[in-house]
Parts: C-alpha cells; sequence; structure tokens
C-alpha cells in the first residue's frame, strides 16, 4: 500500500502571532517553525499501516527550501520518501492543486492530511484535494484502520460519532484518536539524512482568495475578582451586568 | 444572481447554527439587493423547512432522494453545486460545522468559487472588492481575506451571527438532482449520538476543566453545573491525554475552537495554547486557587479560589437563581 502524507510547517504552538507590514503579514521574526502537530498524527498512523514491509509512506509539502528541515524531520520519524513542491503555499487550494496535480502523476492508496493547519487552518485542503482527484475524503478522522481495499473510518460529528465504509483511494485529515505522534530516534534521524527528498517545480493556479490584513483580538479590559465567599454574586454578574445567563 | 444557503439538519430538525447560517445568508443577499434561496437535503418535515421562511429564504429547494438519507459530503457537494448552477448562485453559504468544513471546500471547487472558512462578520463589498473577516492562526489571530472569484462559498462560524427573524415566502419546491452514483464510494455505516449532551461547538455556555480538578472522578461537579446551565462540557488538552475525558471534549489550538457567550474555566492554568481556542469567547470567567495563573489576564470574571469549595457554592447559587427566576 503507498500512503501519501501531507504535511505542513507551521509556527510552534508557544508562538505569540503578530503582524508586519502595516498588518499585511505574519511576522515570521523569531519564530520556530514545526511540523504541524496534527499532520504528525497523520504520519504516525501512515507508518503504523505499512510497517513490516506491507507498504510505503511519502510525505509532501509545499514549501521553499526552508521547510526542508520540517521535512527531515518527517523522515526521521519514519516516512520512506519526501517530495518538495518549490513554492510559497499561497492558500488551501493552491497547495491543493499542487498536491493534485502530483498524485495524478504518481497514484496513492490513500492520501493523509492533518485535520487542519494550525495557521491559516480552516480544514480545507483535505477536501479540496478529494474534489480535485475525484475521490471521497473525510474532514475529521478520529480512527482509520484499513481492511484490504477499503477502509473503516471514525468521523467526529456535533454530539456524536459516525462510522464509515470508505473504498481506497480516499483523502482524510487526521485528528486526536487516530495514532499517537511518534518520536524519532536516533537511527531515524541519522537514515533521514539519506532519505530521498525529491523538489518539484509547482504547476501555475489561478488564486480566488487574497489576504488583506490580519488582527489580534481586542485586549479584554481588567479581570473583576469575586471573593470565594461571595460566588453566588458571581452568578448575579454574569445575569445582570454580562448578560450571559 | 442570488445567494444559496445550504441548511444542515440533524434528525430532520435544524440547529441554531443553521438558522443563524440563514440570517447571515438573508442579510448578504440584501446587501446585494437579490434574493435568497435555501437547500435541505434529506426527510425535513414541512413545519420544519417552514422556519427557513421565517428567517429569511425567498425559497426552499427540498430533496428527498433516499440515497441521500445519510450525509456523504462528496454526493452533497454535488447537489448543492448544482442547485447553485439552477438558481445562478454566485454566493453559497452554509455553517462551518464538522459537516460543513467536509462539504465547503468541495463546492468551491466544483464552482471555482473562492472559499472564506468560519466567517464571522458579514461581507464588506465595496468598489468591486468582496472581503471577508474569518478566524485564523487557530484563534490566534482574525484575517480578512479578499475573494476575487465570480463565485464565492462563504462558511460561518458558530456563534459569530444573530439569528435575526424576517419573514420572507419561503416557498417549497421538489429538487431532483442528478446523482452520481461514483458520489457514493463512502457509505455511513453506524452514527453514535451521544444525545444527552449539549454539542460544545454550538454550545451558548461551555463549562471547562483542566489538570487542577485532579482526576476523573471529581468531574460530577462539572457536569451538574453545565446541566443547570444549559451548558457542553470541555476539557483541557492534559485532561483529555490522560484519558480523564474524550478527545472530542479537548479545546484549544490542537483542539475544538469554541466561542461561547460564556466560557467557564476550572482548574486551567491558561496556557497560551488552550487561550487560542477559547480567546473569542464573549464572557471568560476564570477559576484558580493560584492568583498568578495566566489566565486571569484574558478574564472578564474571576475567583482565586479552591475548585472543590467554589464550584459547590456556584451550583447552588445557580439553583437559587433559576428557582427565584
Ligand atoms: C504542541 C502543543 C499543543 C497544545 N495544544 C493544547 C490545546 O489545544 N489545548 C490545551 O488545553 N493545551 C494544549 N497544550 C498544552 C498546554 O501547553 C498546557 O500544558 C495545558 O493547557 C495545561 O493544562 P491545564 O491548565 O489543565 O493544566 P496545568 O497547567 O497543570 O494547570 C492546572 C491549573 O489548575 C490550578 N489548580 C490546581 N488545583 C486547583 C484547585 N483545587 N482549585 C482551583 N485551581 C486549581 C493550578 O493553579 C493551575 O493553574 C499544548 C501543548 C503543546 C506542546
Ligand atoms: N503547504 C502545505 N504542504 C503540504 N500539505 C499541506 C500544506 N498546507 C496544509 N497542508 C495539509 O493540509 C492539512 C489541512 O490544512 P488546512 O486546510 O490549511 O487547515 C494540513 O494538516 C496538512 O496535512
Amino acid at each position: 500500500m503507498k500512503i501519501l502524507v501531507c504535511i505542513s510547517n507551521v509556527p510552534d504552538t508557544t508562538t505569540k502571532i503578530t503582524f508586519t507590514d502595516n498588518n499585511t503579514q505574519f511576522n515570521t521574526n523569531g519564530v520556530q517553525f514545526i511540523l504541524n502537530p496534527y499532520d504528525e498524527i497523520a504520519l504516525a498512523r501512515a507508518i503504523e499501516l505499512t510497517e513490516g514491509g506491507k507498504g510505503t509512506v511519502t510525505v509532501i509539502n509545499v514549501g521553499e527550501v526552508s521547510t526542508e528541515a520540517t521535512i527531515r524531520k518527517a523522515l526521521a520519524i519514519g516516512a520512506d520518501d519526501a517530495v518538495r513542491i518549490n513554492a510559497k503555499p499561497h492558500d488551501a487550494w493552491f497547495v491543493a492543486k499542487q498536491i493534485a496535480n502530483y498524485v495524478n502523476q504518481n497514484p496513492f492508496d490513500l492520501v493523509l492530511t492533518g485535520r487542519e493547519s494550525i495557521d491559516y487552518n480552516g480544514s480545507k485542503v483535505a477536501a479540496m484535494l478529494g474534489e480535485l482527484l475525484d475521490i471521497p475524503s473525510v474532514s475529521i478522522i478520529k480512527k482509520l484502520d484499513i481492511d484490504g481495499d477499503s477502509a473503516i473510518v471514525e468521523r467526529e460529528i456535533e454530539g456524536g460519532k459516525e462510522i464509515l465504509n470508505i473504498t481506497l483511494p480516499f483523502v482524510a485529515g487526521a485528528a486526536e484518536g487516530v495514532a499517537e505522534a511518534k518520536i524519532p530516534n536516533m537511527r531515524g534521524i541519522m537514515s533521514a539524512r539519506t532519505k530521498p527528498l525529491t523538489v518539484v517545480e509547482p504547476v501555475a493556479v489561478i488564486t480566488n482568495v487574497e489576504y488583506s490584513h490580519f488582527e489580534n483580538p481586542a485586549a479584554r479590559g481588567q479581570v473583576k475578582l469575586v471573593s470565594p465567599d461571595e460566588s453566588a454574586k458571581l452568578i448575579q454578574m454574569l445575569h445582570t451586568e454580562a448578560r450571559v445567563i | 444572481m442570488a445567494v444559496l444557503i445550504y441548511t444542515e439538519n440533524t434528525s430532520g430538525k435544524f440547529k441554531k447554527s443553521t438558522f443563524e447560517a440563514v440570517s447571515y445568508a438573508r442579510a448578504i443577499a440584501d446587501q446585494s439587493g437579490t434574493t435568497l434561496t435555501a437547500i435541505s437535503i434529506g426527510e425535513v418535515p414541512v413545519e420544519e423547512l417552514a422556519l427557513l421562511g421565517k428567517y429569511g429564504a425567498d425559497k426552499i429547494l427540498q430533496v428527498a432522494n433516499a440515497q441521500l438519507k445519510n450525509f456523504i459530503n462528496q454526493a452533497y457537494a454535488s447537489v448543492i453545486a448544482e442547485a447553485a448552477q439552477k438558481e445562478n448562485a454566485d454566493i453559497v453559504v452554509l455553517s462551518n460545522s464538522f459537516s460543513g468544513r467536509g462539504l465547503a471546500p468541495r463546492i468551491a471547487v466544483k464552482l471555482e468559487a473562492g472559499l472564506a472558512d468560519g466567517a464571522i462578520a458579514l461581507p464588506e463589498i465595496s468598489s468591486g472588492q468582496f472581503k471577508v473577516k474569518k478566524a485564523a492562526f487557530s484563534g490566534k489571530a482574525f484575517a480578512t481575506v479578499e475573494l476575487t472569484s465570480a463565485k464565492k462559498v462563504i462558511s460561518l462560524s458558530p456563534n459569530a451571527f444573530q439569528v435575526i427573524e424576517k419573514q420572507a415566502e419561503g416557498k417549497i419546491e421538489e429538487f431532483s438532482p442528478a446523482i452520481k452514483q461514483t458520489d457514493f464510494r463512502a457509505m455511513v455505516k453506524e452514527v453514535i449520538k451521544s444525545t444527552d449532551k449539549v454539542s460544545l461547538p454550538d454550545a451558548e455556555i461551555v463549562v471547562s476543566g483542566g489538570r487542577g480538578l485532579k482526576g476523573p472522578e471529581n468531574w460530577g461537579m462539572l457536569e451538574e453545573l453545565a446541566g443547570l446551565l444549559g451548558a457542553a462540557t470541555a476539557c483541557s488538552k492534559p485532561v483529555s491525554d490522560a484519558g480523564w475525558r474524550s478527545h472530542s471534549e479537548h479545546v484549544g489550538q490542537t483542539g475544538i475552537a469554541v466561542s461561547p457567550n460564556l466560557y467557564i474555566a476550572v482548574g486551567i492554568s491558561g496556557a497560551i495554547q488552550h487561550l487560542a481556542g477559547v480567546s473569542s469567547s464573549k464572557v471568560i470567567v476564570v477559576i484558580n486557587k493560584d492568583p498568578e495563573a495566566p489566565f486571569f489576564k484574558v478574564a472578564d470574571y474571576g475567583i482565586v479560589g479552591d475548585a472543590f469549595e467554589v464550584v459547590p457554592k456556584l451550583i447552588a447559587a445557580v439553583k437559587e437563581y433559576k428557582a427565584s427566576a
């Protein structure tokens, strides 16, 4: 079985998000970039599913040369080879087009993404890829088991879950529950340097979404403290002052 | 020109977030002086469909094909895109629910439309530009995106837009879309509902607990408080990692992002990754025994105290308040 895992390079979760150029650009100054946490889960499951010679795992990233540290990390965790599409990831549509173009030329049995990227996130790439490849997609999965040429997948819904049976190939976005993220070991880190990383040039895409500006949430006022002995007063304030209950 | 709204239902009923999206779509139709058509897929009683007219739908397309009983995003996307063509709709609106996330990108690709996902305000339309404000960076920031394509798809965040009653004709029409068998390579085998609970992403009030609660056996009091307030329960990441609560309750940057009217955090320190997922809540209450806990810096109300003393007092106070109301 050939599995493709889409990986994104995102700001570390402790990053304080700020902007430059009149709030039009994300300020990457001093920001540490990491492998998107959900993509780590997708990668871990892909490795489990192919263990023992049952298949191969390829990781793909749409990014500039600066993302190669993150790609090498995925190889160290256990991916067999990697592809980097050499372009700035303009938006989800641009990323999905690039990956779909690659998959059309190099078919896979299963394409995994994370449930969302934690930067420009929106859970868009998985479903866009599914549509572009004309195969099923499930954007947020909690479990994934393969049985021959189909899979059993658990999907989160409001107030419950749904079990789906899907014919391969399809695209799925991994969330917690699918697998535990894996930490690279020494052997993995050593072998990552020599595993194949192919660089592919992008195809032209007509974009239809432009980020025009960013802002941070408005700061809240000073916290109003209520003493523990007067807890009842808090309920009253929430009713009469804040009007939320 | 028209606006099309996909109205998601759960077992034949529309949720509040669906009406929010209808109200939002109505407001967009009014912005551009055009009509609003709603599309409903699956079995929904006529009285329920009529509610879409109450919130501003001029026309309601009902699709009652048995093959479409269960939600399959690939098939639903085909149906909605076909309806958009038929209605000559250039804007398609839907809720940014779990299902909506699987649907909106597929519709956008079919219509070659730009997608604004997780919108939190009405579009700004001026001198040929169409801009939408949306959440980004897991709740740490907002982005305004310009949709430059002729057609546009917008998914609306829950609790971001008020439900507005605006009676329109709400004429119900049957719609029989083309069905492509290749759209059904995914099949729903089973739906497992936890019906007794308020669903977290749509909840107006959320009661959330962290490691300060010491263990899963202490969640009874949070569930009681949540039950009294009609709230959903949530937790911090270490709590679900430890298996005290299910992962579907984990909020934050790597969990669910919520934006309720009221978020009550009990025994949660307020790490940056946790705050990312909850900071767009309208009012935040923090209960923590450590006055230096970072959560107090972003809270509206706070009690510095032991959760095991404070929460029972809150429960008693809510009971009293409910008895007097
Ligand atoms: C990649 C990554 C992603 C992450 N994503 C998330 C995420 O999405 N969501 C998330 O929540 N976290 C996330 N985290 C974890 C985050 O950094 C914090 O570790 C976590 O939020 C802390 O959880 P907590 O507040 O429950 O526990 P703690 O930090 O241990 O805080 C417990 C709090 O309880 C208080 N307390 C103790 N006893 C009592 C008592 N009797 N009464 C009242 N208060 C009491 C303490 O004063 C303390 O403030 C992530 C971390 C990483 C590295
Ligand atoms: N630049 C990228 N290159 C490869 N995969 C990506 C990229 N950006 C996003 N993805 C994948 O798409 C998933 C969802 O991203 P998003 O739609 O942006 O929330 C991520 O978890 C990744 O698996």
